[in-house]
């Protein structure tokens, strides 16, 4: 694939999109008002997904492919904690863009791409990584809206990412029945898959050394954009709830049961 | 192209005033295919489509006649669009998006709406952002024509949505929605509009599917998974050869998948593929939520696990305390 000789440009930026979501260890409880789920005083953490977005980005860091990695967040206050793990697990700098917590709340994938893209348009990354979906709203939008704001080529689902060129990367992707791979130019959004790679811990050091990294603050407002929604949540609700429906004792009374059912 | 009627879709309304009575309305379902064939998961799309007024359908590829002449015998389907182009052959959705970024700016559909597969879910947001749209994904409800129910959390809450969207972009979970039938319909083939496809940032290297002469996964009647119980790529032949008894899909846990017993195409749960099977046999699997929000919605539930604790217990309508070593091969014996 004439990929072994390489001259290494070392000039590329990355923008990593990282998002505060509730752990993906906890189990969530739907509010009694049906107005969405319980979120005081639970466990947050940075979407799983996003977070293999920054570790790639912070390997092509260390490959000396990429010269630097900005995380960028969208959210309430609390979501400074989870730049500042960027920032421990890698990350340069940070750019916090905060909204209260009540319109965190009616952000959708479509909004957070128009502003993303002005902060692109503004810091003109030449990657910038997503997490395939968000494990809250399970929306699977971001990356692909972001990419068509910009114009560029998407590379959704990755699960290798190889640099071919100073100008294009090979990545694979995982679709449906199996992969593909594609050659994209940059610049260019790339949404991360499970299997892209294991993230690394932050050390304590690491986490002090965070502290020290540059946080900048923004508004929407500050890059032009209204809050709005065009998608309204009218109610949310557990959902139906299935029965466990008891033991068989060994295989022939399990046979029994199946043909029972007449599925076999 | 013979026998194909060119594009007859008229022009924007701004240039013939006699259309402003009645533009051409409807939906516009993307149709997925390999090639030669169309994929399943189309015919529920245009199932859940069809509550929402006439259907026109677009088949984008290269070489595509015979998968315009099958979609046109769809039930429901009124008009097919064929973008032929060597450009759309691999079907990126740069250039997939292009194509009906181009047609809906003459046709003005009010519906464009897609599978929730990852065709879908790639070509969809993509031109939705150039319509200033939302999507709404993954939709397993529809209550009319703007509120839908869709899943969060992973499945473990249901969210209810009415989308003020200018134009409605929706992908469908294929478990969710009979399929339309595959006769009946007599959809009139015409060519989709010329395309600029000027794009040049991205190119197709190679593909590489997953053979099987077992059913497809996601439309299979019986599937039985494997989790990290079932402790090694060797030990999996048990969970082959039931299923082939059974004339079963096989599926796998993530932890199976990430513990190398089989390929993540098998992978059923939430970042894997979601199933909704007559039978659901569950066998060294705990029962994690990240595995049931792919398969709690199977008809009949059955979990093999020698840990009478394991999660997967609550949810099975039938379960079987037992070492699936000693316990699978009899219940091939049996069967």
């Amino acid at each position: 694939m004439g990929r072994a000789v390489l001259s290494i440009t070392k000039t590329m930026r990355a923008l990593v999109a990282v998002k505060r979501v509730i752990d993906y260890a906890i189990k969530i409880r739907v509010k009694p008002d049906k107005t969405g789920v319980i979120k005081e005083n639970v466990q947050h953490s940075m979407n799983p997904f996003d977070e293999i977005a920054l570790e790639e980005a912070v390997r092509l860091k260390e490959k000396q492919i990429v010269k630097e990695v900005v995380a960028v967040s969208l959210g309430p206050s609390k979501s400074q904690e989870t730049l500042r793990t960027a920032l421990a697990k890698g990350a340069d700098r940070a750019i916090h863009v905060e909204v209260e917590e009540a319109t965190a709340e009616k952000i959708e994938p479509l909004l957070a791409a128009k502003i993303l893209r002005r902060i692109a348009e503004a810091e003109k990354p030449d990657l910038i990584f997503l997490g395939k979906q968000a494990i809250d709203d399970d929306c699977g939008q971001t990356a692909q809206l972001l990419a068509s704001l910009l114009n560029w080529p998407q590379a959704m689902y990755a699960s290798v990412i190889e640099q071919e060129s100073d100008k294009t990367f090979i990545v694979t992707r995982e679709i449906d029945g199996g992969r593909e791979s594609i050659r994209i130019k940059i610049p260019a959004v790339i949404s991360a898959d499970l299997r892209l790679n294991e993230p690394r811990y932050a050390t304590l050091p690491n986490i002090m050394k965070a502290k020290n990294k540059p946080l900048e603050k923004k508004k929407p407002s500050d890059y032009g954009i209204e809050i709005t929604q065009q998608t309204q949540i009218l109610e949310v609700t557990e959902p139906p709830a299935r029965k466990s429906g008891g033991f068989v004792k060994d295989i022939p009374s399990l046979v029994v049961k199946l043909k029972e059912v007449g599925v076999v | 192209m013979n026998g194909i009627r060119l594009f007859s879709c008229h022009l924007p309304r701004k240039h013939n005033i006699l259309q402003i009575a009645r533009r051409f309305t409807g939906t516009l379902v993307l149709a997925e295919h390999t090639n030669d064939k169309l994929s399943p998961i189309t015919l529920n799309a245009v199932n859940a489509a069809s509550r929402f007024g006439e259907i026109s359908v677009l088949v984008a590829g290269s070489n595509i006649n015979n998968i315009a002449e099958q979609v046109a015998k769809v039930e429901q389907v009124k008009r097919v669009f064929i973008a032929d182009h060597e450009k759309l052959k691999h079907q990126l959705p740069e250039y997939v998006a292009k194509t009906v970024e181009t047609l809906q700016k003459q046709c003005e559909f009010d519906y464009i709406v897609a599978g929730a597969s990852t065709y879908g879910r790639d070509v969809v947001p993509r031109v939705a952002a150039q319509f200033d749209s939302a999507p709404v994904t993954d939709i397993i409800a529809i209550h009319n024509g703007d509120t839908f129910t869709r899943p969060i959390y992973a499945g473990n809450a249901l969210c209810k949505v009415k989308t003020n969207a200018p134009i409605k972009f929706l992908t469908f979970r294929a478990t969710a929605f009979k399929p339309a039938k595959e006769s009946g319909g007599s959809g009139r083939i015409e060519k989709a509009p010329e395309t600029d496809f000027s794009f040049s940032g991205v190119e197709f290297l190679s593909q590489e599917l997953l053979k099987s002469e077992r059913p497809d996964l996601r439309n299979a009647k019986v599937v039985v998974s494997g989790g990290r119980g079932v402790g090694s790529a060797d030990n999996f032949k048990i969970i082959y050869e039931l299923a082939d008894k059974l004339k079963a899909a096989v599926g796998a846990s993530r932890a199976a998948v990430d513990a190398g017993y089989v390929s993540n195409e098998l992978q059923v749960g939430q970042t894997g593929k979601v199933v909704a099977p007559e039978l659901y046999i569950a066998i060294g699997i705990s029962g994690a939520i990240q595995h049931t929000a792919g398969m709690k919605d199977s008809k009949v539930i059955v979990a093999i696990n020698k840990d009478p604790d394991a999660p997967i217990f609550e949810i099975a309508d039938i379960g079987l305390i037992a070492d699936l070593h000693k316990a699978i091969p009899e219940l091939i014996k049996t069967l």
